[in-house]
């Protein structure tokens, strides 16, 4: 079958057997091999990306029923050059040794954040519960998403012109607009 | 960590710095193995045993071979004309590539296919019909040796029982007699269950062999690309020089990707077949259920002291379970690791142990999970009998600890099973754990806590590590002497690269290892590019596992920079028409003694080892060094853990509050990869003390196969480590360097279980405390948790 997303503000589309898993659209289809695939019962969250602007586990989602739906890949965090805070924070404060868990981290912190700019501790735990870590032990994966809050990019004072030319201004509030 | 704000951003040399590898990582364009695509790259799935033990009767793979997508079925008995269906082991037995008489565990390999994509692969595996005749499976490892105990390995010529080996260590008259003469005497058995490394990233390959030059090219999620190189010569009797591995980034190792599994040889033997790429990754599932465990320690210890508290000596009788093939990952000469080191930190006058290891229809392995070679078991064992001994003297632990650590003017110390340890100020570290954690108060606490009927508990343990093998006289896996290379090479523009024989799998040694030569040349680590991982491009050594990569290779890298850096002298001395001997060095430059003015940079002098400059008589142009480092001992890292825990008493909840950790590993590379080292590996305490284990229910069904039912720890269960360090030098490392890599989690285990315990007021109950194995340890009916029986 047939299916067409946009992924990472581009329209992609592809000929896939009906039972593929998203990640594997991602990964094997299109390339984007940031994501990644570590469990077999959506358990490990390497595989976690954004649909339609919220955090999914895309070894739990088929590759069709992305179709027509917004994707955002790690390898979008990156604006003109300029790293995420949040891919920043977990470099100044070592979230990151293998780097296998990191871009499934990386996106549900950038979700948090965008939706709480100022997250407790127990607000970072509770967020990325659901994804395993075997190298870092957490605890400088939290202090780098509290480093992404403590430096929040400096936000553009207009929507950007790619953004707003694709029709995807993100509904979110003003101040966010430039994170994605 | 408080001097995060004043470190330069990159130090010339040791201290704080981001690590230069995260740039790829944290933008998605890490290279691990599923990531390899290469033109007309086939996919293989492995199918494997469904039962634990029986007689494979008939494989009929017509169906899946008819499949469309379907380009090879390989089955054992193919592989058995091919002489390819057995590799020798890690350890000096055999292990089967894909079963051909019988399969020994479920989960074993049976056949192999090939297709042209994942999906069609595992497809075809649902289309091959396998009989079986099912035997009698061998689960506990405590009946393993009964009569009447079903053969497992009736493959070897002769073999009516189910035992591998036995071995001891150190003195067992003089034990007994200082057992025979000793005051207070406490027994205690202990399992340390068996669990699994679990990296994020499973086991998997690329295989590709080329039919034209007869090169076989081999991405491979491996910790010791070197060693693999040379077995797949060994195994597969392909030319060592057409074999090259490469070892991209791994996502987490922890021991789990040492050995070589059947599926590599598989993903070659598919491309020899098809002439194709293979690519072969394993799921989850697989990846718990086959590839290598760890622990499995079946242990009976005794522990002799005085009346007040002076420990004398030390027993043990451990039975090991090594599941159906002997292919445990450790020295030759050492079949139970280095668990003789379970005298731990303490000066006894005598020990005694001996191992015995057993077959069972369970996976094989046994050494993984960042165990430094069975010093995990040791730990354990020394520091819960510790413990025990406290609770029968009535005395505080760290009090009793305390008497009985090794002084600092006793080291070298000569344990008395025979380890040398370098060096160490026990005393020192174990009092600024206390003091972190602000020991007398927690006590105080806890007792006003008891008074409400709170359950609240602290737990110590104090560990002694042995890291850094070779020496390779000593030392050496299938006949492979554990020293290792390393280049080191200054560019004309006075750059440099470095080539190591060790791979990362997360430990940061693109950095560290340009930190060390920063450190020797001074060249700033960020204009020092670090090559490793691929055997066509960097020298022979045995790869990163048992802490080994600082000490062994930290060392080739420090030797190598320090004969560049006498090289450079000369040079200069040539540059500045004065004698070496009057030349000295500062960080990165020479200079004529007395008129410091005057002088060479390595950059200067690199350009001019390149150049026209007339050298002495015998000196070569160019400005590069190699090293083979053979280490003369064993390093000695060692800590003092503190774990403060909350029990719920009404579901045996536990949280753990507190964790201090004070570790000593000689001096830092880069302190903040040192503590992110110690992080990982006190989680990993947490998680075994807590959730991990691998049971497995008594027709031999796994019960650990899915992160669904092997729990490791999440964000959750893990507190914000308080770390603290001591620093003492090995005296026999060029750069006094020890290796941390595994420290926490050897340590961590005994503190988070005396924690438990003391909370609960129990002497003893086996790992992993589960609110069941609480609640059940506070009624006095603890749990076996290595099976599911009551
Ligand atoms: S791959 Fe593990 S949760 Fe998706
Ligand atoms: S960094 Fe290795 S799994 Fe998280």
């Amino acid at each position: 079958m047939q299916v067409a997303m946009t992924v990472n503000g581009r329209p992609v589309h592809g000929e896939i057997e009906p039972r593929m898993l998203l990640v594997h659209f991602v990964r094997d289809q299109l390339g984007l091999t940031g994501t990644h695939w570590g469990c077999d019962t959506s358990n490990c969250g390497t595989c976690v990306l954004w649909m339609d602007g919220e955090p999914v586990k895309s070894c739990t989602v088929l590759a069709a029923m992305a179709h027509g739906h917004e994707i955002r890949t790690v390898e979008d965090l990156e604006r003109d050059g300029e790293l995420d805070p949040v891919q920043q924070g977990f470099v100044e404060q070592h979230g990151l040794q293998c780097g296998f868990c990191t871009p499934g981290m990386m996106m549900t912190a950038r979700w948090l954040l965008d939706h709480n700019p100022h997250p407790s501790e127990a607000e970072i735990r509770e967020a990325i519960s659901g994804q395993i870590c075997r190298c870092t032990g957490y605890a400088n994966i939290v202090r780098a998403i509290q480093w992404a809050a403590e430096h929040p990019r400096v936000e553009p004072e207009t929507v950007p012109e790619a953004f707003a030319a694709a029709g995807q201004a993100p509904e979110r509030s003003g101040e966010e607009v430039g994170v994605r | 960590m408080t001097t995060v704000e004043e470190a330069p951003a990159v130090p010339m040399g040791f201290g704080r710095m981001t690590r230069k590898e995260d740039a790829r990582f944290v933008r998605g364009r890490g290279n691990y193995v599923d990531d390899i695509v290469l033109p007309g790259m086939l996919h293989g799935a492995v199918l494997r045993a469904s039962l634990p033990h029986a007689r494979i009767t008939r494989i009929d793979t017509s169906a899946a071979e008819a499949h469309p997508k379907v380009r090879a079925v390989i089955t054992g008995s193919m592989l058995e004309d091919l002489n390819l269906a057995w590799m020798p082991s890690l350890s000096h037995d055999v292990v089967p590539v894909l079963a051909t008489d019988k399969v020994r565990f479920q989960g074993q390999e049976v056949a192999f296919v090939v297709a042209d994509d994942r999906y069609a692969a595992r497809d075809a595996l649902e289309l091959i019909e396998v009989d079986y005749e099912p035997l009698p499976p061998v689960i506990d490892a405590r009946q393993a040796m009964a009569p009447g105990a079903s053969v497992i390995r009736d493959d070897i010529d002769g073999k009516t029982d189910n035992h591998i080996f036995d071995w001891e260590a150190g003195d067992r008259a003089s034990t007994d007699a200082a057992f025979a003469a000793a005051e207070v005497v406490v027994a205690q058995d202990m399992v340390y269950p068996r669990v699994h490394p679990a990296p994020m990233e499973t086991c998997g390959a690329v295989a590709d062999m080329d039919k034209v030059s007869g090169k076989l090219t081999m991405w491979s999620t491996t910790q010791a690309p070197h060693a693999h190189r040379t077995l797949y010569a060994l195994v597969a009797g392909l030319p060592e020089h057409k074999i090259r591995v490469v070892s991209p980034d791994i996502g987490g190792g922890f021991g789990n990707k040492v050995g070589i599994y059947p599926g590599y040889v598989l993903a070659i033997v598919g491309s020899i077949v098809t002439g194709k790429p293979v690519k072969w990754m394993e799921d989850r599932s697989e990846n718990l259920m086959s590839t290598s465990f760890a622990r499995d320690y079946h242990m009976h210890g005794e522990i002799a002291a005085t009346a007040d508290g002076r420990i004398t000596a030390l027993r043990v009788k451990v039975l090991a379970d090594h599941g159906a093939f002997n292919n445990t990952a450790q020295p030759t000469k050492f079949p139970a690791g280095f668990f003789h080191i379970f005298t731990g930190s303490y000066d006894l006058q005598a020990a005694h142990c001996e191992v015995s290891g057993v077959y069972t229809n369970k996976a094989p392995g046994g050494v993984a999970y960042a165990c430094s070679f069975r010093v995990t078991e040791a730990v354990y064992l020394v520091e819960r009998m510790v413990d025990c001994l406290a609770d029968e003297l009535g005395m505080d632990p760290a009090e009793l600890r305390m008497r009985n650590l090794l002084r600092p003017e006793q080291f070298p110390y000569t344990c008395k099973t025979g380890w040398v340890y370098d060096s160490g100020d026990y005393p020192r570290a174990l009092r600024l754990a206390l003091d972190i954690a602000g020991y007398e108060e927690l006590r105080r606490e806890q007792a006003e806590r008891r008074q409400r009927g709170e359950l609240m508990g602290i737990g110590l343990s104090f560990f002694t590590e042995t890291v850094g093998a070779g020496p390779r006289k000593h030392m050496d896996i299938l006949g492979l002497g554990m020293a290792d290379g390393a280049e080191v090479r200054v560019h004309p523009t006075g750059k440099a690269v470095v080539r190591l024989s060790v791979q990362t799998q997360g430990q940061g040694h693109e950095t560290t290892f340009a930190q060390i030569v920063a450190e020797q040349l001074g060249i700033s680590p960020q204009d020092i590019d670090v090559v490793h991982g691929d055997t066509d491009n960097t020298p022979f050594g045995l790869g990163t596992y048992g802490s080994r990569s600082t000490p062994v290779s930290g060392a080739a890298v420090a030797v190598a920079a320090q004969r560049v850096r006498d090289k450079a002298r000369i040079v200069a001395s040539a540059m500045l028409e004065v004698a070496p001997e009057d030349l000295e060095w500062e960080k990165g430059r020479w200079f004529v003694r007395g008129d410091p003015s005057v002088g060479a940079t390595i950059g200067e002098i690199a350009m001019a080892a390149h150049g026209s400059l007339e050298l002495p008589e015998g000196v070569e142009g160019h400005l590069d060094a190699e090293c083979v480092y053979d280490p003369p001992n064993l390093t000695y890292p060692f800590g003092a853990y503190i774990c403060v825990v909350d029990v719920d008493p009404g579901t045996g909840q536990v949280k753990v509050r507190r964790f201090v950790a004070v570790d000593d590993c000689g001096p830092r590379i880069n302190p903040m990869i040192v503590e992110g080292q110690v992080h990982g590996g006190l989680a990993d305490g947490v998680g075994m003390a807590l959730m991990e284990v691998m049971a497995f229910d008594t027709e031999g069904n796994h019960l650990g196969g899915s992160f669904m039912d092997y729990l490791v720890p999440t964000s959750l269960e893990c507190p914000m480590f308080e770390l603290g360090e001591t620093v003492t030098p090995s005296p026999h490392h060029p750069l006094g360097l020890k290796g941390v890599g595994e420290s926490a989690t050897v340590g961590s285990p005994p503190a988070v279980v005396n924690a438990v315990l003391d909370a609960i007021g129990v002497r003893h109950a086996d790992m992993p405390f589960t609110p069941a194995q609480v609640w059940r340890s506070m009624q006095g009916r603890p749990l076996r948790t290595d099976l599911a029986v009551e």
